[in-house]
């Protein structure tokens, strides 16, 4: 399902991530949480932007598991912890956060 | 007219280029591609390939080179290095093409 | 499943000509999901996944080359290359990126975990192994 982000159409595949990452503007990840009913906060954008520069570096998404402990080292321990990053997004920080992102899945989730 | 005969695989891994130069004809054009641009490297127990092959000319293709990190100056010398466009300038100015694979 | 295996990736293949080196580079960061102590290994064109200064921006395919500069932060604790690989296509480990490794807990911190071996070692890191996955 294509997504229209401010008279802009976004080519997504079957499970809503962004056809090509370099399509991605902030507006993508706005779009996509308001289909979820969600607001994205500082704290949500923290999150999108430390995973487009992880993509960025490595060219991969990381596993949830190597972002949450990438988050304590980068945003502080506070919020490197699944607690913290299930709260922001419930679908899995590492499914939601990287569809708003407009990276591909992360590598081994299913 | 000459023909060209282009080489996709590694020199270390398979004898394609040993073989494509051997059974080539003398004023051949060997276009290196793919994993057979390894074969274009200066300094590797491979060089001796297309050091000694006399008569034939040696081309590689610029994306494979660059791809696998293979800086101009490894080169060996008198290998021309081709992009897409000089690939196809190859194949027109010669009589055919044969794949070494 | 609580007992830590070795589990060993034996890399042969070299980069981008065939689908090899990224398949397991795709396996290495799905199996870091479990408790494994994991070591790669890379042998005749295999060390060619290593090599710095990939450009695939004209080729129209996605360079992974940065990829393995996380493998440390997936588990991987070393990254081996053997000695005679590289010398036989005149290489050295400069050429080679250099990947960290941090404990996490600990903050114990590895430079390069990339590291050139010969033969012998190679043959005792293999005879340590439990598992040997081959690309």
């Amino acid at each position: 399902m294509p997504i229209e982000v401010d008279g802009k159409t976004f080519e997504t595949d079957e499970e809503g991530y962004l056809a090509n990452i370099n399509d991605w503007v902030p507006g993508v990840a706005t779009v996509m949480a308001a289909e979820d009913e969600l607001d994205l906060s500082d704290e949500h954008w923290d999150i999108i932007n430390f995973l487009r520069d992880y993509y960025e570096e490595y060219q991969i998404a990381p596993a949830v598991r190597v972002l949450t402990k990438a988050v304590g080292k980068k945003l502080g321990k506070d919020k490197g912890n699944s607690k913290y990053l299930y709260g922001l997004f419930p679908y899995g920080p590492g499914k939601q956060a990287c569809r708003y992102a407009g990276l591909p899945k992360p590598t081994g989730c299913v | 007219m000459a023909d060209l005969y282009t080489v996709n695989k590694s020199p270390f891994e398979k004898n394609s280029l040993e073989q494509a130069i051997r059974f080539s004809a003398d004023g051949a054009s060997i276009l290196l591609i793919e994993d057979g641009v390894y074969g274009a490297m200066a300094g590797t127990a491979a060089e001796g390939l297309v050091k000694g092959a006399s008569g034939r000319k040696f081309f590689a293709l610029r994306s494979d080179v660059k791809a696998r990190g293979i800086s101009e100056d490894r080169l060996i010398d008198g290998v021309e290095l081709v992009d897409y466009a000089g690939f196809v300038d190859l194949v027109e100015s010669t009589d055919k093409v044969q794949a070494w694979l | 499943m609580s007992e830590i295996k070795k589990f060993m990736y034996l890399n042969r293949r070299a980069p981008y000509g065939t689908i090899y080196a990224w398949e397991s580079l795709e396996v290495v960061l799905i199996g870091a999901a479990f408790d494994q102590e994991v070591s790669l290994m890379f042998v005749d064109d295999g060390v060619f996944q290593l090599v710095k200064g990939s450009d695939t921006s004209e080729s129209d395919m996605k360079n992974f080359l940065p990829t393995y500069r996380t493998l440390g932060d997936y588990g991987v604790r070393h990254m081996f290359v053997d000695q005679a690989s590289l010398e036989a296509r005149g290489l050295t480990t400069d050429d080679l990126i250099q990947v960290e490794w941090e404990d996490w807990e600990t903050e114990e911190e590895v430079d390069n975990i990339v590291e050139a071996v010969d033969a012998d070692k190679f043959k005792e890191l293999m005879a340590e192994s439990d598992v040997v996955f081959s690309f």
